[in-house]
C-alpha cells in the first residue's frame, strides 16, 4: 500500500472517530466548559440518572425501537424473498424502487408526508404512529441485508431439501430460514438502531406523551454543549458498540455480512 | 436392504422430453427406457442439456412437453418431493446448519420410521460409504472426498429406485477421482438401484456406466454401451468426444464382401467399415491406435513423413505428415515389435478396413 | 408445482410489503401533493379545504375548485425559497465532491490492506454509522466552536491570532456533512474495489505503467459504478439535510430542510409545508433514479453479470 493511501486511510478513521473521543471524554469532565478540564468526574452520570424525563424517552425510544425492528424485520425478509425467489415479476422495477426509495428520501419529506396521512385518517400521534414511519423506513434495509445473504445461499440446498422429501414448509423453516436467520437478525439490528437515532421523522410523527430520545436531546443540544447529554451520549455509543459487537459476532460466525 | 429390487419394473422411461428456455431449446425431444439396476451415463460438454433433463427427472424444472414415467407412475407434473427419485448435487448441497447424521436423517423425516429405526439406517449410510464416527460433525470440518461421500449416502437415505447423480466426482482431485469412481461402481452394484450419471468427462463415463448416452445441443444423438459409442460412433461429433480420432472426407465407392467398402479419399482409395449409397460423400473415422505406422516399404499402405514422436510411457505417438500437407495421427502400444522408426523418416502407414469406420459426412 | 396454496404463499411475501409501502410510503406522498395546492388556516388540522366525504360530487367539485397554487406562486415569488433549493443543492454537490476526495484513497487503502485487515478497517468504517447520527453532530459543536477545541488548539499553535468563526459557518456545515456521511461514500466503494483483481493493477505496472498511472486508468474507471453509487447514496439526503445545518450552521444556513422544519413547527404552515417538500422531492427525484440505474450497475460489478 502506498504511503498516499496509508495516510488517506489513517487520517479519514481519526476524522470519523475523534469527535466521538472528545465526547466520551468531556462526559468525564467535571467542568461544565469545554476548554477548561476539571479532572475526571462521574458527577454528569449521576445528574443523568435523576433525569426523570430523559429515561422516560428512552423508554419511550426502547419501545418504537422494538416493535418498528420486528415488523420492518418481517416485511423487509419478505420483500427480499420476493426480490430473489419470484424471478421477473411483473412490477419488479417499481417494487424494488419502491422498496429503496424510503432509504435515500429526506427525512423532512418522510416525515412531514407521514404526518399529513396521519392527520387526514384521523390517527392519533404516539407510540402507533412513530412505530409505523420508523417501520416504513426501515423496511428496505433490512430487504438490502437480506437480500445479500439470499444471493449467496447456494439454491441446490433448497432443492436437495425438496428432493429428499420436505415441502415448501418443512425447506422455508427447516433450511431456507436458519441459513438466512444472522441476516434477518443483523437486519433487526440495523433497524433497531435506525428507530432509535431518528430525530427528524420522529419530531413530525410523535404526539404529545410521546417524546422520543433523540428529541429530548435535540431540545437541550439546541441550546449549546450540555455535559449531561455528553454522558447520554456516551452511554448510547457504548450500547451500540455491543450491538454491533454482537452482530458482528453473530454474521461474522455465520458469513453473512454486515 | 433394498425394497427397489424387489417391486417390478420401476424403470426410468423418458418421452419426446421437451425443455425451451425462451428461444433455446435446452432439452429436445429425448426419448429413454432404463433398464433394471443400470448405470446410465449422459454424456457432453457442459451446455448440451444433460443437466437440465437430470434436472427434469428431479423435478426442479418442468417439461413444456413430453413424459417422464417410473414404471407405471407419470413423473411429470409431481413436485420434487413427491418423487421416488433422489438426486446427488453437483455442489453436493450439504446442509451446512447440521451434522453429518442429521443430513443423512433429513430425508427419512415423513416416512413413519420410529427415531430407533432413523438412526439404524444413518449407521447403515455411514458404514456403506465408510464415514463411521463422523455423524456428528459438520460439513465444513470434512474433506471433499468425505463430504462427496456424505452426499451420496444421504441421496440414497431413502432407498430412491433411481438415483440422479449430477457430475459426482466433479469437485474431485483426479487421484481420488479414480478411487471414487470403482467405490461408486461397487456401491451400485451392491444395491441394484439405477444410476443416472451427468458428467462431461467421456473417460469417467467409459469407466462408469453400462450404458452412454451422447447429447449434443439438447438432443440424444446416440446411446450405448462404451465400446459402442468408440468404435461405432454414429457422428463425427460422437467420433470426438469419446477420445481422438482421424477424420478424411471421402466419397463412398462399391461394396466388397464382409461390409467392407471402398471409398475415395485425397490420399487414394481406402477401405472402411459401414454402409451407405455409393456416391455419397462420407467421413472416415480412424482411431490412431488403428493406424499402423511401419518403415518405408514394409507393408501395403499410404506413404507419409514421420514428423513428430512423442513418448507417453505405455505408448507413442506418431504424427506423419501426408503428401497434400495434411497430418494423421497415429499410437502404437510399448513395447512394440520391430524397430521404432524415427523423425524424419518416410513411413508406411497402415489402415486396416475393420479400424476405419464410414461416417455421415 | 404451483397450486393454489403455494400461489397464496407467494402472493403474501410479495404483497404484505408492498400493501405497507404503498399504504405508508406512496399515498402520504399523494396527501402532501393535495395539502400543497390547500391554504392554511387556524383550525384542526391547520389547512382549507377539508374533503367531507358527505359532499357527495358536489363536495369534490368545491373541494377542488378550492386547490390553488398560491403556495407554489408564494415559493416562485420569495427569493428565500429559491436561494435555499440552490444552497441545498450547492452543500450537497461541494459536500459530495470532497467526500469523493476523502472517500476514494480511503476505500483504495482498505482494498489494499491484508485480508486480516480488511474486515476490522470495514468495521471501523461501520461502527460510527450505527453511533446516533444527532449525537455524532452534535459532538462537532464542541470541536468547532469559538472557544472550541480546534480553535483552542490553531491558537495555541499560533497558526491564528483569533478564534475562527467554523461553527456558525457554511465550513461548519460542510465539515459535518462530509463527517456524517463519509461510510455512505467509503463502503460501496470498497465493495466494488475489494472485488478487482489486484492482477489487474500488476499487469498494468509490468507494462510500464506508474502507480499513479495504473491507479487512474485501471483502478478509477472500474469503481466508477461504486463511486456513483456512493455519491448518489450521499447526495440526495444531503440535499434535505435537516440537523447538519441546524446544529453546525447557524440562523444564516439556507437549507430546505430547515425552510420545511421552519414553516412546518414555528409558523405552523402545513400547505407551504408540503409546497416545499415536493419542491425538494423534486430536486431528489433525478438522482434517486440514477442512484437505483447506479445500484444495479455496482451489483452487477460486484457479483459479475447475471447468474
Amino acid at each position: 500500500m502506498s504511503l498516499f493511501a496509508r495516510s488517506a486511510l489513517t487520517l479519514a478513521l481519526a476524522f470519523l472517530y475523534a469527535p466521538i473521543l472528545v465526547l466520551v471524554a468531556y462526559s468525564f469532565n467535571d467542568s461544565k466548559l469545554v476548554t477548561v478540564w476539571g479532572g475526571f468526574s462521574t458527577r454528569w452520570y449521576g445528574v443523568l440518572f435523576r433525569d426523570g424525563p430523559l429515561i422516560a424517552a428512552a423508554l419511550v425510544s426502547l419501545k418504537v425501537a422494538v416493535l418498528s425492528a420486528s415488523i420492518a424485520g418481517v416485511l423487509g425478509t419478505l420483500a427480499a424473498l420476493a426480490l430473489d425467489r419470484h424471478g421477473r415479476f411483473w412490477g419488479r422495477g417499481a417494487y424494488t424502487g419502491l422498496l429503496y426509495a424510503p432509504m435515500v428520501m429526506p427525512e423532512v419529506i418522510t416525515g412531514l408526508s407521514l404526518l399529513l396521512l396521519f392527520v387526514g385518517i384521523g390517527l392519533d400521534r404516539g407510540i402507533a404512529t412513530l412505530v409505523i414511519a420508523h417501520a416504513t423506513f426501515a423496511t428496505g434495509f433490512v430487504a438490502v441485508v437480506v437480500g445479500a445473504r439470499l444471493k449467496g445461499l447456494d439454491r441446490s440446498l433448497e432443492e436437495a431439501a425438496a428432493d429428499l422429501g420436505a415441502g415448501p414448509a418443512r425447506v422455508f423453516f427447516g433450511i431456507t430460514l436458519p441459513l438466512i436467520a444472522p441476516a434477518v437478525a443483523a437486519g433487526f439490528l440495523l433497524a433497531f438502531t435506525l428507530s432509535l437515532d431518528d430525530l427528524v421523522i420522529a419530531s413530525f410523527v410523535s404526539g404529545p406523551g410521546a417524546t422520543t430520545l433523540p428529541m429530548r436531546i435535540y431540545s437541550q443540544v439546541r441550546l449549546g454543549v450540555n455535559p449531561e447529554i455528553n454522558a447520554a451520549s456516551t452511554l448510547l455509543i457504548a450500547a451500540v458498540g455491543v450491538v454491533v459487537l454482537g452482530a458482528s459476532w453473530l454474521t461474522g460466525r455465520k458469513g453473512a455480512i454486515a | 436392504m433394498h425394497a427397489s429390487t424387489l417391486l417390478p419394473d420401476q424403470r426410468l422411461r423418458l418421452e419426446r422430453v421437451t425443455k425451451r428456455f425462451s428461444a433455446h431449446t435446452a432439452v429436445d425431444a429425448v426419448s429413454l427406457d432404463l433398464a433394471e439396476g443400470e448405470f446410465f451415463c449422459l454424456l457432453g460438454p457442459s451446455g448440451c442439456g444433460k443437466s437440465t433433463l437430470l434436472r427434469m427427472v428431479a423435478g426442479f424444472e418442468t417439461p413444456d412437453s413430453g413424459t417422464i414415467r417410473l414404471g407405471e407412475t407419470d413423473l411429470t407434473a409431481l413436485p420434487p418431493h413427491r418423487r421416488p427419485v433422489n438426486m446427488m448435487f453437483q455442489s453436493y448441497a450439504l446442509f451446512p446448519h447440521m451434522s453429518v447424521a442429521a443430513n443423512l436423517a433429513y430425508g427419512l423425516k415423513g416416512l413413519g420410521l420410529s427415531r430407533a429405526q432413523v438412526a439404524g439406517r444413518v449407521k447403515d449410510l455411514l458404514r456403506l460409504v465408510r464415514l463411521e464416527g463422523f455423524e456428528a460433525r459438520r460439513p465444513d470440518k470434512l474433506s471433499g472426498g468425505q463430504r462427496q461421500r456424505v452426499a451420496l449416502a444421504r441421496a440414497l437415505a431413502r432407498e430412491p429406485h433411481l438415483l440422479l447423480l449430477d457430475e459426482p466426482l466433479g469437485a474431485l482431485d483426479r487421484a481420488l477421482r479414480e478411487e471414487t469412481q470403482g467405490e461408486l461402481r461397487a456401491i451400485q452394484q451392491r444395491l441394484g438401484t439405477s444410476f443416472v450419471v451427468v458428467t462431461h468427462d467421456a473417460e469417467e463415463a467409459m469407466a462408469l456406466a453400462d450404458r452412454i448416452g451422447v447429447m449434443e445441443r439438447g438432443r440424444l444423438v446416440q446411446v450405448g454401451p462404451a465400446r459402442a459409442l468408440y468404435e461405432r460412433p454414429a457422428n463425427r461429433y460422437v467420433a470426438g468426444l469419446l477420445g481422438d480420432v482421424n477424420l478424411i472426407d471421402g466419397r463412398l465407392g462399391r461394396a466388397e464382401p464382409g461390409g467392407i467398402r471402398s471409398v475415395e479419399t485425397a490420399f487414394g482409395l481406402l477401405r472402411a467399415s459401414g454402409e451407405g449409397e455409393a456416391g455419397n460423400a462420407v467421413v472416415i473415422a480412424i482411431r490412431p491406435e488403428r493406424l499402423v505406422v511401419r518403415g518405408e516399404g514394409a507393408m501395403e499402405g499410404l506413404s507419409g513423413l514421420l514428423t513428430e514422436a512423442t513418448f507417453l510411457g505405455d505408448r507413442i505417438r506418431y504424427r506423419v505428415e501426408m503428401a497434400n500437407g495434411t497430418s494423421l495421427r497415429a499410437s502404437a502400444a510399448l513395447p512394440t515389435p520391430g524397430p521404432i522408426p524415427t523423425v524424419g523418416e518416410t513411413v508406411t502407414l497402415g489402415v486396416p478396413a475393420e479400424g476405419a469406420w464410414i461416417l455421415p459426412a | 408445482m404451483s397450486g393454489m396454496p403455494q400461489r397464496l404463499g407467494r402472493g403474501l411475501v410479495r404483497g404484505l410489503p408492498l400493501l405497507w409501502l404503498g399504504l405508508f410510503f406512496l399515498v402520504p406522498f399523494a396527501v402532501t401533493l393535495k395539502i400543497s395546492f390547500s391554504s392554511p388556516a387556524t383550525a384542526q388540522p391547520p389547512y382549507l379545504p377539508v374533503l367531507e366525504w358527505e359532499g357527495g360530487l358536489e363536495g369534490w367539485r368545491e373541494f377542488f375548485e378550492a386547490l390553488d397554487f398560491q403556495n407554489y406562486q408564494m415559493i416562485a415569488a420569495d427569493a428565500l425559497y429559491r436561494d435555499a433549493a440552490l444552497s441545498s443543492l450547492g452543500y450537497a454537490a461541494l459536500a459530495t465532491a470532497i467526500l469523493v476526495g476523502i472517500g476514494t484513497p480511503t476505500a483504495y487503502a482498505m482494498a489494499r490492506a491484508s485480508a486480516r485487515w480488511q474486515p476490522i478497517l470495514v468495521a471501523l468504517v461501520i461502527v460510527p454509522f450505527w453511533t446516533s447520527f444527532l449525537i455524532r453532530v452534535y459532538a462537532w459543536i464542541a470541536i468547532l466552536k469559538p472557544e472550541g477545541l480546534l480553535n483552542a488548539a490553531l491558537l495555541k499553535l499560533g497558526l491564528i491570532a483569533a478564534p475562527l468563526p467554523i461553527l456558525d459557518s457554511p465550513f461548519g456545515v460542510l465539515i459535518g456533512l462530509a463527517y456524517a456521511y463519509l461510510p455512505f461514500m467509503v463502503l460501496p466503494l470498497y465493495a466494488v474495489m475489494s472485488r478487482l483483481d489486484p492482477a489487474l493493477t500488476e499487469a498494468a505496472a509490468d507494462l510500464g505503467a506508474s502507480r499513479a498511472r495504473a491507479f487512474f486508468t485501471v483502478t478509477l474507471p472500474l469503481s466508477l459504478p461504486g463511486l456513483a453509487a456512493g455519491a448518489l447514496l450521499c447526495f440526495i439526503p444531503m440535499v434535505g439535510e435537516f440537523i447538519i445545518p441546524d446544529l453546525l450552521g447557524g440562523s444564516d444556513t439556507l437549507m430546505l430542510g430547515r425552510v420545511l422544519w421552519s414553516e412546518f413547527f414555528s409558523n405552523r404552515d402545513w400547505p407551504l409545508a408540503s409546497a416545499v417538500a415536493v419542491l425538494l422531492l423534486i430536486l431528489v427525484v433525478g438522482p434517486v433514479v440514477l442512484f437505483r440505474e447506479a445500484e444495479l450497475r455496482r451489483e452487477e460489478a460486484v457479483e459479475g453479470p447475471q447468474r
